[in-house]
């Protein structure tokens, strides 16, 4: 059917609004469960245009067909998605007057990573001060970015303010249709970020630590969507060491890259969800999409430290479309006590000359089970692909396990693909030798988790490499025992 | 300063050590001698504090103290350092790194801040030249990759950098070909002083040709049979172990 996506855009912009009804709720959070209703309210909530609103309609439409996937190395009880309520007000009130309401095994981690007293304050919910150092370097980083033509701001703001940018883009790379909880996601999204770097721009700063104070309490339907124009070059980070506590179970967020031609974008992640308690109660559901498209000469990095919830479910990709362009992805995934991890990558090469990199760092410990899934793809077309990819596994104990399953799909004869795995173990004899040099045993794996995990937490951020070695060390204390 | 008392130790319900005694003052070099099997690295890896080993009977002390209730890095700050027969591979981990955590680490239980790293780095510089180990070697990681030679020279690369008060070198000579031994020992001697102690472990005389001993036990069956001065080891190098075992059944 020759049905352009232009042709769709001019009928929906002329064609009366045919589902003018909606459930006007008042209170800040709705009922529980899914609906059409639901969604136009939410969109109405956020005083969406229609475009907007017809667009997660479409997304429920295909999500209520569509069955949720079982294929991951990963054992949970299925959420009901109608005991859900897919909206809470974004502004909630502080929960603590002072710090010294606040849980303080909570506090004595934010110590141990180092975090500033203020930072703190925001990211356990105490009410702050309105002078405060963090507003006033949130608000000169808005305006360093203004000069340079940079718009960083809330996917809602965006979809209000910059509404031809999330037009043309959204759902370009991770279509409504991809998968259960992109679908969910496209439906509900509650907000997310929206970032643009205009052409021939080198954003001046890692987006990250404004990222850390303004957006410290994450939503459960997050939406991102990030692009760089030609010859542009973006850090981005996402997340963050700190123990996050939320309260809802399930958490499917939608994550779009484009990477115009000759532009780079960096795009770093920390996760550290509740991950559940010892004996495996509790602990968020992670499921995740994320995708990243490369025009002519761009590259996209994605690099993760995956260390919190319960259940995993995330393969950050790369769409290698552009001849020459590279993706690449580094990631560290830590699991303990009853957490389950599914993650990897996808490399999709469809231009010439293309190169992918995929360094995958699992470790496991307790109960846990940790599997590396990654697809490398070559098409007809992409003359000249070449792809490296590692991935190392390491186990703590006798009752954890490590997966991995790489999938390799090469059409093209002239493709070259490489893939290595080990699987080690953390020896007795490793920590004998450590505690003979007078390093404990808690600190000897940290020594050996950071050891084998450098490459990646290389390819951090400086300032959050730092972080992030502190967070693998609090992940896995206890573990041996 | 090493104070080792009706010493008995087990492995798995195997007993290993049979009642050894010693004593080890300041400033000394004592060589334990034996054949494979007669319980010398056991006795290392017990002074260590090494936890699959059992002590059923008698005690170990250093400067007065009974080490029984410590752990294997409170031995470590308290002075006691073991040179590994077969050190293990950390990948990742650079030398500098590890014996910066490991100096650290130290310090803290001594109630000392981190070294400063100027100080630390001065530190690598002068130990490094006294051993004539390439700076490049230490920016590797851990005793990968390493050369037999290499292992056992960056072994005593740590004993410099930590200056413990006690040295175990267990069969530090092993898989070294005489070049290397040389260093090795050149560098152990450097090390001496009359303050700290060092207990060589070996299986051959060889060894302390260039490590000249105070003292030489010789063990056969977890148990101290003999002990002399260093011309016990020529004695040893011509009769052989068997000397012993005949002498010990008579």
């Amino acid at each position: 059917m020759a049905y352009t996506e232009e042709e769709l855009k001019k009928e929906l912009e002329t064609k009366e609004y045919e589902y003018g009804f909606y459930t006007d709720i008042e209170s800040d959070t709705f009922p529980k469960g899914l609906s059409e209703d639901i969604v136009i309210a939410i969109s109405q909530k956020k005083q969406e245009p229609e475009w907007m609103t017809e667009w997660r309609l479409e997304a429920f439409r295909v999500w209520k067909e569509m069955e949720e996937p079982e294929w991951a190395n990963v054992n949970y009880d299925k959420p009901n998605f109608q005991d859900i309520s897919y909206y809470s007000a974004p502004n909630k009130k502080p929960k603590y007057n002072s710090l010294d309401e606040v849980d303080p095994e909570l506090l004595d981690t934010f110590k141990r990573l180092g975090i500033s007293l203020d930072e703190q304050k925001k990211l356990a919910g105490v009410a702050v001060d309105i002078v405060m150092d963090s507003v006033s370097v949130a608000t000169t980083f808005k305006k360093t970015l203004a000069e340079k033509g940079i718009i960083f701001c809330s996917i809602s703001e965006a979809i209000q303010e910059h509404p031809e940018l999330v037009k043309k883009y959204i759902g370009t790379v991770v279509p409504r249709k991809d998968n259960f909880y992109a679908a969910l996601n496209s439906a509900v999204f509650s907000d997310g970020s929206f970032c643009y770097i205009p052409k021939g721009v080198r954003c001046p700063m890692e987006l990250s630590t404004y990222f850390r104070i303004n957006q410290a309490g994450t939503g459960q339907f997050e939406r991102t969507l990030v692009i760089a124009d030609e010859g542009s070059y973006v850090s981005y980070l996402e997340g963050c060491t700190a123990p996050s506590r939320d309260e809802n179970q399930l958490h499917a967020a939608v994550v779009e890259l484009i990477a115009l031609d000759d532009a780079e974008i960096k795009y770093s992640t920390v996760q550290n969800w509740f991950p559940g308690d010892k004996d495996g109660k509790g602990g968020v559901f992670n499921f995740v999409t994320k995708r990243g498209l490369c025009e002519t000469n761009a590259k996209i990095s994605w690099t993760q430290v995956e260390t919190g919830s319960a259940v995993t479910w995330k393969y950050p990709s790369c769409v290698l479309k552009g001849d020459n362009s590279i993706g690449e992805f580094y990631s560290i995934a830590v699991t303990n006590n009853f957490q389950q991890a599914d993650t990897g990558t996808k490399m999709i090469h469809l231009g010439k000359n293309t190169k992918s990199t995929i360094i995958s760092k699992g470790i496991s410990a307790g109960q846990s089970q940790n599997s590396y899934r990654g697809l490398v793809q070559v098409n007809s077309r992409a003359e000249n692909a070449r792809n490296f990819s590692q991935c190392d596994s390491l186990l703590m104990g006798n009752k954890c396990g490590a997966h991995t399953f790489p999938y390799i799909e090469a059409k093209n004869k002239t493709a070259q693909i490489e893939h290595e795995a080990t699987t080690s173990k953390i020896g007795e004899d490793q920590i004998f030798y450590c505690n003979q040099r007078g390093i404990d045993t808690e600190k000897a794996i940290a020594l050996i988790v950071n050891g084998f995990s450098k490459e990646v937490l290389n390819k951090l951020p400086m300032e959050f490499a730092v972080e992030a070695q502190k967070l693998l060390e609090i992940s896995l204390e206890g573990s041996v025992g | 300063m090493l104070e080792i008392k009706n010493l008995h130790a087990s492995v798995e319900e195997k007993d290993i050590l049979k009642g050894i005694n010693l004593e080890v003052k300041p400033g000394e070099v004592h060589a334990i001698m034996g054949p494979n099997g007669s319980g010398k690295s056991t006795l290392a890896s017990v002074i260590a504090g090494k936890e699959e080993f059992e002590v059923e009977k008698g005690s170990i002390s250093l400067n007065g103290e009974d080490l029984e209730e410590l752990a294997p890095e409170e031995r470590a700050h308290k002075g006691i350092f073991l040179s590994f027969q077969y050190p293990v591979e950390i990948p990742g981990v650079s030398v500098t790194n590890f014996m910066k955590t490991a100096i650290n680490e130290s310090r803290k239980a001594r109630g000392l801040d981190d070294m400063p790293a100027n100080q630390m780095l001065k530190l690598i510089r002068e130990k490094s030249e006294m051993l004539e180990i390439d700076r490049k070697f230490l920016s590797r990681s851990l005793n990968e990759g390493f050369s037999g030679g290499e292992k056992k020279r960056n072994e005593i690369f740590q004993m410099a950098m930590m200056e413990p008060k006690l040295a175990i070198l267990d069969e530090t000579d092993s898989g070294l070909d005489i070049d290397a031994l040389r260093i090795v020992a050149n560098g152990v001697n450097k090390l001496r002083s009359k303050d700290n102690a060092i207990i060589v472990i070996t299986h051959y005389q060889r060894l302390l040709e260039y490590i000249v001993p105070d003292f030489v036990h010789v063990l056969h069956d977890g148990k101290i049979v003999k002990s002399g001065t260093k011309e016990l080891a020529l004695e040893l190098e011509d009769k052989g172990y068997d000397w012993i075992k005949q002498e010990t059944v008579v």
